[in-house]
Order: structure tokens, then C-alpha cells, then sequence
């Protein structure tokens, strides 16, 4: 027994070994790290982009004077009344998708557990078309009850999917089936809707920043606030999670509780942003692949993931406006971006068994 | 041999001794019961393995003791502490558990996944310090995985990858790790591999290990405390030679066997009698006859 404990093996470790850990380490964060910087780079140059360029082009010094308040003629309005909340909205509901996206695909370790796959989102929707159609309510109104029912179903798919602890598989499925039902109850709501009522519904249903105005922003503004923090708090836990249940809960993670804390910030943050801009298709469903493709297996996609969000509205809807020669609610650009990446992840899913 | 008077095997002062017990334990999922009214007590600082027939609650009480599991009665008590009542994150950093199929996240690097078993380590925001990093570098070093560091998880094979998990629950240096079935899916060089390197740890850090087994013959040679479980009671438990007798292995796993001795170990060494290809009239003098 002594001669095993002059053994070194499991004491020492030579400096070297421990320097080369550290080296490897250092590396894997610096990748993302590059990601993060270049992906806030281009987000800041697409909000550049967005605020000059129009039906009329504002040099910069014009876009800038605007945003400190003094008084440009023509820019003033155009700008300040319409560029500014519509690129600011883009950006939080951007980020917004790309968070609570990226925490449910993490959390459940599947792609398609997305919220806007399995129902949480037709969630809104449902709501608001129910709302404008069959009550006849608008506004914020509409917005209010959205939430709410935004979150109900979140918590009937949880509850419905509880069965001494939550499955992620079960989840998914009992939301595909969730969605499919709310679907067609929004089906049925638009065809017995009004030519008027039908265009406000439509804005619920596909996703558009046309009516962005500062009254639509700032409720998902504030979510985004406290909410974001409160999701990069359980970042640890998050990726512990992924290693399976047993593991993670041997590695110290709370499961349930780290599970109610992020299903709720991330239902609290779609219910939102869907409040402010409709259920903008497949960007809570594809920020997280992406993010994943570009930083590789190098840490939390939560952040590069709530950028990857942001670029896809922003550049979505500025293609929508202008590149199409009619307009397009950005809804329809990122929906067509989308189905095709479903489907591929769905295949990639059923042969690899995967993950992110 | 009661639960009660189990012999202290830690060698010399490593390691902290940590006694581990169930107390009269009842554990279940749904509706079925598992385990009913279980005692038992965990040595300190040895190598406890528990054997038993498929489904007969050895996972299910692994479970139990780290947590994953709250019994429907009794208790799981950790150095007086009633486990299910401690921080979850200071339980983690006393008693690890490796479970039977752990799942790796698509493209992580050896490095990436050893590092994740100082989660218990690390606050909310604290950075990553020398000292996780050297929990690193030697549980790598403890399990010849130093060379694979920067390679994906997905392109090992199955003894690299048990090796890799094994080196995560190192990271978290616990002083008792508790692992579900470490050698199924592993061929003999890596199954004695794993128990060797086990055994290692258990010799030089006085690290308590409780393991899962279903190879009778390496549970009795690397076993120091040997249980078996049936139908979720504690059939048997003691010493190897105590425990593996021809009368355990018919009532747990309905089989009949001759028991001799292990040339090379001096372990009990258990051999099956099925219908067939038994034609030997005279096998080795068993065990107590020796």
C-alpha cells in the first residue's frame, strides 16, 4: 500500500500538462469570442444600414444629428418617427427570438424544441387573431391577452409533458401537437374574420415590423432587460445540462429548478417580442444552428445565438422592403429562409440522433 | 454480516472518510417499487461493488445516493447529513457519480468535457483558476487521455470514451464517486483497465468508490466490500470471499455455479453450470475446502 502511495500519478502533474490545459482552453474561448465581436459588428453595421437607407438615403451625419435630437428636415420624420422604432424593434425582438430559441434547443438538447416548433408561439398568435376577429379588441389589448395565453400554453405543454420530471422528447411532441391544434383554431378564426380585421390578424400570424411604433417596442424592450440577464445567469447550468440529467444533477445542477427558471424567462421573452411583432417565423428556430455552426463546440450559444437572432430580423426585413420590389413582412422572408432548414435539421436529426 | 460493522479500509490518512449509508430507503418510479426498506452502509475509503440480476434496484439505489432520486421513505445520510437536504453543489463537491449512459454534446473536445467536472467548483461568474486547470491536466493524466485532449468525443471508441467520462468525474475530485456499470461495453483490456485505474485512485486518494458491476469474477477480485442485491433487498454483503458463494449466486441470479479460487488473485472465482458443455466430473476443490 505505501508503494502506491509514492506513486505520483493521481498528485503531481507536471506544469507543463496543467500550462498545456490552460493553453487549449484559452483557445476554444477565443473562437467564440471572434464570433461574438464579428457578429455585434455586423448587427451594428445592419442598425447603420437600416437607418440611412430607404426610399430616400440619409448620409450618416444626418442619421446621427436625428439620433441626438436636433431637428432634420425630411430626416426628422423618416428617420426618427419610422427608422428608429422599426430597427429598434428588430433588434429586440431579434434578440429576443435568438435567446429564448437557443435556451429551449439547449435545455431540451434538440434542435426542433424550439418555441416557435412546438406551439408556445402559435400561442400569440392564436390568441390575437381570437381577440381582434371573435372579441373584437385592438391594441394593447391584444397585445395583454397574447402574453397571457402565450404563457398558458407554455405551461398546459409543460404540464401535459410532466411526468416525474420533464422529457424533452415528450415535450416536443406534445408541442408539435399543441401547435397543430392552435393552428387550426386560428385557421378557423380567419375564416369567418372581416376583410378589415383580417389584415390586423394577419400581422399576428406572420410576423411584421410594419406598425413599429414605440408603444409596440417598449413593453418587449423591458422584457429583454430582465429578462436576458436573469437566461445568462443559468449559462452554467444551461450547458451542464446538455451532458444528460443524471450527470448534470451530479454535477451540482438543480434540474427542475434551473428548468422553470429558463422555460419561464424564455416564454416571458417570446411572448413578448411576439407581442411587439408578430411570431416572426423560424428566427427562434434557426439563431441557435447557426450560432452553433459558427463557434463549433466552444461554449454557451446563448449570446452568439441572441446576435445571429438580431441579424436575421434586421436583414430579413430590410430585404422584405426593398429587395422584392413589393413590400414583404420580414415574416415571409425568414419563413422561407426557415422551412428549408427544418427539414434538414430533421433529417440530420434522425441520422445523427443530435444535438445542437 | 450486519450493515453495522463494516471494517474501515482507508489506507493510512488519505483521503477524507466520508461514511455513506441508506436508511431504510424505499425507492420507486411511478407505481413500481424498487427497492424496499433497504439498510446499507458504504465502507469508507474502500471499494464497495454491487452486483445483482438485471432490474434488481442496484442503478435505482446509485441514483438515490447522489441525489437523482428522492426516496419515498427513509433516508440517504452522507457524514450525518441527510443527502437530499444538503446544497446541491456541496454534495457535488463530496460525491460524484458517473451514470450509466451520460450524453455527449456534439463535437465537445476531451478537454472541453473533462473541464465541465468542475461545474460543482465554480460559482456563478468566477473564472476559471490554475486550480481547475490542474484538476484537469491530472485527471487526464490519471486516465492516459492526455494525448486526446484536443479530439472530439464522437470519433473515440468505447474504451477512450468510458476513459474520457471517467477523467469528468476525476475533475470534480470528490472523495466518493459512485459509477453505474463503468466496464459494459468494454472489452477485457479496457474493463481491467477502468478497475485498475480505480483501484489507483482508491489507493492513492482514499477516494471511496462504489461501482456497479456485472462481471461476478472482477466484482470479487477488485471488490473490498462486495454487495448483492436481489429483488431490491440486500441479499448479501461483506467480504468477496464471504459473499460469493454458490448458495448467493443461485438464490440472486438463479444459476448454479461452482465456486474455486482465482490462481491469480486468491479471489473467489465463480464458475456458471448451464445444461450444456458441462462434462467435467471433477472441477476444482471449492473455495472451503482449501
Amino acid at each position: 500500500m505505501s508503494a502506491d502511495l509514492e506513486r505520483p500519478r493521481l498528485v503531481e502533474v507536471p506544469a507543463a500538462a496543467v500550462t498545456q490545459v490552460t493553453r487549449d482552453r484559452k483557445r476554444r474561448a477565443v473562437r467564440r469570442r471572434v464570433v461574438i465581436a464579428v457578429l455585434s459588428v455586423l448587427v451594428l453595421a445592419m442598425i447603420a444600414v437600416s437607418l440611412m437607407v430607404g426610399q430616400t438615403f440619409y448620409p450618416p451625419g444626418d442619421v446621427l444629428r436625428v439620433l441626438l435630437g436636433q431637428d432634420v428636415p425630411g430626416a426628422a420624420f423618416t428617420v426618427g418617427r419610422l427608422r428608429i422604432p422599426r430597427t429598434v424593434l428588430a433588434v429586440v425582438v431579434g434578440l429576443s427570438f435568438g435567446l429564448a430559441g437557443v435556451t429551449f434547443q439547449t435545455m431540451l438538447r434538440n434542435p426542433l424544441a424550439s418555441p416557435d416548433v412546438i406551439g408556445i408561439s402559435s400561442g400569440a398568435g392564436a390568441a390575437a387573431a381570437f381577440a381582434i376577429v371573435v372579441v373584437g379588441w385592438s391594441g394593447t389589448r391584444v397585445s395583454a391577452f397574447a402574453i397571457v395565453v402565450c404563457l398558458a400554453v407554455a405551461l398546459a405543454i409543460y404540464l401535459l409533458a410532466f411526468k416525474g420530471g420533464v422529457l424533452g422528447t415528450r415535450l416536443i411532441l406534445i408541442g408539435i401537437g399543441v401547435e397543430a391544434m392552435l393552428r387550426s383554431a386560428t385557421a378557423y378564426v380567419l375564416s369567418v374574420a372581416a376583410d378589415w380585421d383580417l389584415q390586423e390578424a394577419m400581422r399576428w400570424l406572420t410576423g411584421s415590423l410594419n406598425g413599429a411604433s414605440w408603444t409596440a417596442t417598449l413593453p418587449a424592450l423591458v422584457a429583454l432587460v430582465v429578462l436576458a440577464p436573469i437566461l445568462l445567469g443559468q449559462t452554467r447550468n444551461l450547458s451542464t445540462l446538455q451532458l444528460g440529467d443524471d450527470t448534470a444533477a451530479a454535477l451540482g445542477v438543480r434540474l427542475e429548478r434551473t428548468r422553470l427558471i429558463a422555460i419561464l424567462a424564455a416564454v416571458g421573452l417570446i411572448a413578448f417580442a411576439t407581442s411587439g411583432a408578430g411570431p416572426i417565423a423560424f428566427v427562434a428556430f434557426l439563431a441557435g444552428p447557426i450560432a452553433a455552426r459558427l463557434v463549433g463546440p466552444n461554449g454557451s450559444l446563448l449570446v452568439p445565438a441572441a446576435l445571429v437572432g438580431a441579424l436575421l430580423v434586421l436583414v430579413g426585413d430590410f430585404c422584405g422592403q426593398y429587395a422584392f420590389g413589393n413590400r414583404m413582412p420580414v415574416g415571409v422572408v425568414t419563413g422561407v429562409l426557415g422551412a428549408p432548414s427544418l427539414i434538414y435539421l430533421i433529417i440530420r436529426t434522425n441520422r445523427a440522433g443530435g444535438s445542437l | 454480516m450486519t450493515a453495522g460493522d463494516v471494517p474501515d479500509h482507508r489506507p493510512g490518512d488519505v483521503g477524507a472518510a466520508h461514511r455513506l449509508s441508506a436508511e431504510r430507503v424505499t425507492l420507486g418510479y411511478g407505481d413500481r417499487t424498487v427497492i424496499d426498506g433497504m439498510d446499507l452502509t458504504v465502507p469508507p475509503g474502500a471499494i464497495t461493488v454491487i452486483v445483482g440480476a438485471n432490474a434488481c434496484g442496484k442503478s435505482t439505489l446509485l441514483r438515490s445516493m447522489s441525489r437523482l432520486l428522492t426516496p419515498r421513505a427513509g433516508r440517504i445520510v452522507l457524514d450525518g447529513k441527510d443527502v437530499h437536504r444538503m446544497p446541491a453543489k456541496e454534495l457535488a463537491r463530496t460525491l460524484g457519480l458517473l451514470p450509466q449512459s451520460p450524453i455527449a454534446p456534439e463535437g465537445i473536445t476531451v478537454a472541453d468535457l473533462v473541464g465541465r467536472g468542475r461545474n460543482p467548483h465554480q460559482g456563478l461568474f468566477s473564472r476559471w483558476t490554475r486550480q481547475d486547470d490542474e484538476a484537469v491536466a491530472a485527471a487526464l493524466q490519471a486516465t492516459h487521455t492526455t494525448d486526446l485532449a484536443d479530439r472530439s468525443v464522437d470519433e473515440l471508441s468505447g474504451g477512450q470514451r468510458q476513459r474520457v467520462w471517467i477523467a469528468m468525474a476525476l475533475a470534480q475530485q470528490t472523495d466518493v464517486l459512485l459509477l453505474d456499470e463503468p466496464t459494459t461495453f468494454l472489452d477485457v483490456s479496457h474493463q481491467v483497465e477502468v478497475l485498475d485505474l480505480l483501484t489507483d485512485l482508491n489507493h492513492t486518494r482514499g477516494t471511496t468508490i462504489v461501482v456497479v458491476l456485472h462481471d461476478l469474477n472482477l466484482a470479487a477480485r477488485y471488490a473490498d466490500h462486495l454487495i448483492a442485491l436481489t429483488d431490491g433487498r440486500l441479499h448479501a454483503a461483506g467480504l468477496p470471499a464471504e459473499v460469493l458463494t454458490e448458495e448467493m449466486v443461485r438464490a440472486v441470479f438463479g444459476v448454479d455455479s461452482r465456486i474455486i479460487v482465482d490462481p491469480t488473485s486468491g479471489a473467489p472465482l465463480m464458475l456458471p453450470i448451464g445444461r450444456h458443455r458441462v462434462t467435467v466430473p471433477t472441477l476444482p476443490a471449492p473455495l472451503g475446502q482449501l
